[in-house]
């Protein structure tokens, strides 16, 4: 093959494996060699609600232009798993490569494809490996061809190991040792027929490798987080084992040796969302993590919150519903849930970050929006974002000091009560932005306590049913929410020269619209992109909208949520607002989204 | 002239230096005759007398009538009147802020042992230091007059017709899920209900307390357990119980050598339990749960001092929690420095 024939850091591989197998050691594996070779890869994981047995996979893409979005084609599929070779042999390229192990029967294979049997039983025999072990190792047999193949650097291999296992030297040695072996197998009978090959490029400086959860928690212990509770579920699991990984060592007082915050598992969601919500009240800095069905549960005490105005964090890890539905795949599902979450009429606070880095910052600055608005946030993340590992950008220490909003202590409120002729009460709108000011339980002064109710009260906390009172206090709390825009993060709007079609997107939509703006560039099809962070819209959303005359929403959904958001809120735009929405389970691509600006242009 | 305080005054002033007012809350709004307001009555002495200072009480309840009941005490404290049910969670996360703060709960039995069941038994088994009261009247009072989970079978009620369930027992409930604290009591013996409400406030841990709290709307049918005749006729006293604070001298000449019993709580206060009929010890769980299976049996009210364990680590002593209050922790100690979050970046991949 002639050298002009290569194609270089810009394919995808997928893995096929069987769950439970170890193969996230080796998948994760080549993709931090090859992120460390420089060049962007995004990996994603395909994976069954199951624990051992069933079909699972890794798709690993390289884009040396940096696109991190999901691809539908596979250019190299590394099969270890015969029950379903036949379907993924389908989405193989025209001339894509196939390794498979040597005894699998291959038969009737597309002859564009090129294959390379891998002799994974006998490599693993001669590597004396314990036989327990071997079924775990032997996915260190396809790290290695595939390396010698492509032209991975070995050394990058042992790093992205001595990570893994924690520079735990035995286990290193004894899986590299058999990646080196395969590797000089593939040198010495592998006759390369393919065109793909990586080269390091300088692609990932100043970046690192975290999943969004990791990410999640980590913003949320530099936010000052004291408290969690959480019930187990998927894609919102490793979120709290994160905190629970990482707080120890960030967060035990050096003075007294005491832990300066809490997590706990609690016995479901309907006592998460209480434990959280009685933290937020008491003054911690509260939060908890969850995914639909979970958050189902919460939406009572979520009103509660809501209406006796307690701080709380909520990250929704959102997954495919309604009701279990398919648990491990990813969503943009639970928008006009969360934003109607609770009976009655409400105002929801929602950030939505669109990358990793974000997710790490709206992990601290949840807390600020929270206590300064004295309400719960929730933060719509995803399965894509949470669970999957992602480049990104180092995370940014805050910007900020930590905000802890209107809160008296004993001092402050006796030169409130001096300055209001010795009143105070929790629910008064002292300042005219519709936020209250409020004392924390432990708090001495004699006249800092107060009652804390979901039945409705005046302004000083007492019981009431008079309507007037009802009204206005409730038109107070409205009043939050126009305050509220000033602390939420921007929507992010890119505008290009004379482009006449608006993209509005959110979230891990985001990867797919930024390639596919690119695509659409290529063929004189011009966009300007609006990538929303937060509901209620501010300012940039309505201008944005006013600025165009055809307006595509794209989304990870069946419905369109977010086109019945913005339908909602700007009733005028309705018809030049195209819902684009789909949802199957996995991350949306960038020939999706392109596809559906071509025929809305058709069309319009 | 200087004036003296007259010697009356100061008599009834604690030795925090409150009156018993600074301990009464709003006016009850619940009916003439609920045993709730019994209750009410009784928690305000007992924090009177055991020199609670409102601002370090802290309080929180479900939904239902007796769960209303923390606005008729203790009005300088806060509170925090949650979710049907779901009290537990709320005062568990609420605890959390201030360890050093005396926690009560106040539950109805529909709040507890119907829809709240789990909270309380996820609550207990946590072992949150707080005193749990369950006003128990057999009945949802507020939505009134249906079944609830500790009505006995056999009762008739106006619009429901006759209970066909076999009532859950609180204190039994509390105990197999290995409450450190367990009593019972009947609101219309006021003394009672305040000395186990003085030796819960001791108590280093949950202190379950199951009050029967007659309701005088929806059930106070003659020979139903949760009515004020049958309390007054079936109440069997496990012993009559009297508590002594940590620093008062114990001086029990009144209880006859070889009829006493007492148990120490954690900060050295004492529940002294003159003996009535059985031998019995409320530090031995088999005993209490066989006694309670007797009592069912022999449809006995029992009250008094059923279970306790004093030396049981509580939640903040799991959680390696510090004394001082974590609401109190300053910002510098909450959010790490710049500098180790450059080393996370650099040991992140
Ligand atoms: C989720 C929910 N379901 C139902 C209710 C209606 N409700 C209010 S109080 C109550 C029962 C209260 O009974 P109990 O706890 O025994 O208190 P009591 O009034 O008898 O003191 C019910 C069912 C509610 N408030 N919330
Ligand atoms: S209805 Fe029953 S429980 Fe409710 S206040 Fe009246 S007497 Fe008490
Ligand atoms: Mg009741």
């Amino acid at each position: 093959m002639s050298e002009k024939n290569f194609i270089e850091n810009d394919f995808c591989i997928t893995f096929s494996t069987v769950n439970g197998s170890g193969s996230a050691t080796a998948n994760t594996t080549i993709m931090r060699a090859l992120f460390k070779m420089g060049i962007p890869v995004s990996g994603k994981n395909i994976f069954p609600s199951n624990i051992q047995g069933l079909p699972t996979w890794f798709s690993l893409r390289l884009s040396k232009d940096g696109y991190l979005a999901r691809v539908e084609k596979d250019d190299i599929v590394v099969s270890m798993n015969p029950a379903t070779l036949s379907k993924e042999i389908e989405y193989i390229t025209n001339g894509g490569v196939l390794l498979v192990p040597d005894d699998y029967a291959v038969h009737d294979i597309r002859p564009d494809i090129i294959v390379y049997p891998m002799p994974i039983k006998k490599l693993i025999k001669d590597a004396e490996v314990a036989p327990g072990l071997r079924d775990y190792i032997s996915n260190m047999v396809y790290v290695g061809i595939l390396s010698q193949l492509l032209g991975i650097d070995l050394d990058l291999v042992y790093k992205a190991l001595d990570f893994h296992f924690k520079g735990k030297l035995k286990a290193i040695d004894q899986n590299f040792n058999v990646v080196k072996s395969a590797f000089e197998w593939a040198q010495h009978n592998i006759e390369k027929r393919d065109p793909y090959t990586v080269k390091k490029m300088n692609g990932t400086d100043g970046c690192i490798m975290s999943d969004g959860n990791a990410a999640a928690a980590l913003g949320s212990i530099y936010g000052g987080v004291q408290f969690s509770a959480w019930y187990p579920i998927t894609p919102a699991t490793s979120l709290a084992e994160s905190l629970i990984e990482y707080l120890p060592e960030f967060r035990i007082d050096p003075d007294t040796g005491k832990d300066t915050y809490a997590v706990v598992q609690s016995e479901d969601e309907l006592a998460a969302i209480g434990m959280a919500i009685g933290a937020g009240w008491g003054g911690l800095r509260s939060m908890t993590s969850t995914s639909g069905p979970g958050l189902s549960l919460m939406s009572e005490y979520i009103g509660l919150a809501y209406y006796a105005e307690v701080p709380v964090v909520i990250w929704d890890v959102q997954r495919v519903g309604p009701s279990t539905g398919m648990p491990t795949r990813t969503a943009q599902g639970d928008l006009t849930m969360v934003n109607f979450i609770s009976h009655g009429d409400k105002n929801m606070i929602i950030l939505i970050p669109g990358s990793i880095n974000e997710c790490f910052e709206f992990g601290w600055r949840a807390f600020d929006i929270a206590e300064r608005l004295q309400t719960p946030v929730i933060v719509l993340s995803d399965l894509d974002f949470g669970m999957n590992q992602w480049m990104t950008k180092k995370f940014i220490y805050p910007d900020q000091p930590m905000d802890r909003g209107k809160v008296l202590w004993e001092v402050d409120l006796e030169k409130m009560l001096k300055k209001h002729s010795g009143e105070w009460g929790r629910y008064r709108d002292i300042d005219g932005d519709g936020i209250p000011y409020r004392t924390l339980p432990g708090n001495m002064h004699p006249k800092s306590g107060y009652f804390t109710r979901g039945t409705s009260h005046t302004e000083d906390a007492g019981y009431t049913e008079d309507p007037v009172i009802w009204e206005t206090l409730f038109a107070r709390i409205a009043k939050k929410f126009e305050t509220a825009k000033k602390y939420l993060p921007n929507a992010i709007a890119d505008y290009k020269q004379n482009a006449e079609i608006g993209i509005i997107s959110s979230g891990s939509a985001d990867p797919a619209v930024v390639e596919a703006r690119d695509l659409l560039a290529k063929q004189g099809v011009k966009t300007n992109y609006l990538r929303i962070r937060s509901i209620p819209f501010n300012d940039e959303v309505g201008d944005f909208i006013f600025k165009h005359k055809r307006l595509v929403v794209i989304e990870l959904n069946r419905d369109g949520q977010l086109h019945q958001l913005l339908t909602l809120s700007f009733p005028d735009a309705a018809a030049k607002m195209k819902k684009s929405a789909h949802m199957d389970g996995l991350p949306l691509t960038a020939r999706w989204v392109e596809k559906q600006i071509l025929e809305n242009e058709e069309n319009s | 002239m200087t004036t003296q305080v007259a010697p009356s005054a100061s008599l009834n002033l604690n030795k925090v230096g409150l009156s018993r007012n600074d301990y009464k809350g709003a006016p009850s709004t619940l009916c003439q005759g609920c045993g709730h307001n019994g209750i009410a009555a009784q928690i305000v002495a007992a924090c009177f007398e055991m020199n609670l200072v409102p601002e370090k009480v802290v309080k929180f309840s479900g939904i239902g009538c007796s769960s209303k009941s923390p606005t008729y005490f203790l009005g300088r404290s806060f509170s925090f009147n949650g979710l049907h049910g779901r009290m537990p969670s709320l005062a568990l996360g609420g605890m959390f802020a201030d360890r050093t703060l005396k926690g009560f709960g106040v539950s109805g039995d529909g709040d507890t042992a119907s829809i709240g069941i789990g909270q309380f038994k996820h609550l207990v088994r946590r072992n949150l230091p707080m005193v749990y009261i369950v006003e128990n009247n057999g009945v949802y009072g507020l939505t009134k007059g249906q079944f609830s989970a500790t009505a006995e079978r056999g009762l008739m009620l106006k619009k429901q017709g006759t209970n066909p369930y076999l009532p859950v027992d609180i204190a039994m409930e509390a105990l197999i899920s290995n409450a450190t604290y367990v009593a019972r009591s009947f609101a219309g013996d006021p003394k009672q209900v305040k000395e186990l409400l003085k030796a819960a406030i001791a108590h280093n841990g949950i202190a379950v307390l199951d009050i029967i709290s007659p309701c005088v709307t929806f059930h106070n049918h003659e020979n139903s357990f949760h009515s004020y005749s049958f309390g007054k006729q079936h109440e069997e006293p496990l012993h009559e119980i009297s508590f002594v604070p940590a620093r008062d001298e114990i001086t029990v000449d009144d209880f006859e050598e070889g009829t006493t019993r007492e148990v120490e709580l954690h900060d050295g206060s004492h529940v002294i339990l003159k003996k009535l009929e059985k031998e019995y010890d409320p530090r031995d769980r088999w005993q209490a749960l066989r006694m309670l299976e007797e009592a069912q049996v022999n449809n006995w009210l029992i009250t008094g001092l059923i279970y306790v364990s004093p030396e049981t680590p509580s939640m903040f002593d799991i959680y390696n929690i510090p004394e001082t209050p974590l609401n109190r922790t300053p910002d510098s100690k909450l959010r790490p420095s710049r500098e180790s979050l450059d080393a996370l970046n650099d040991k992140m991949f």
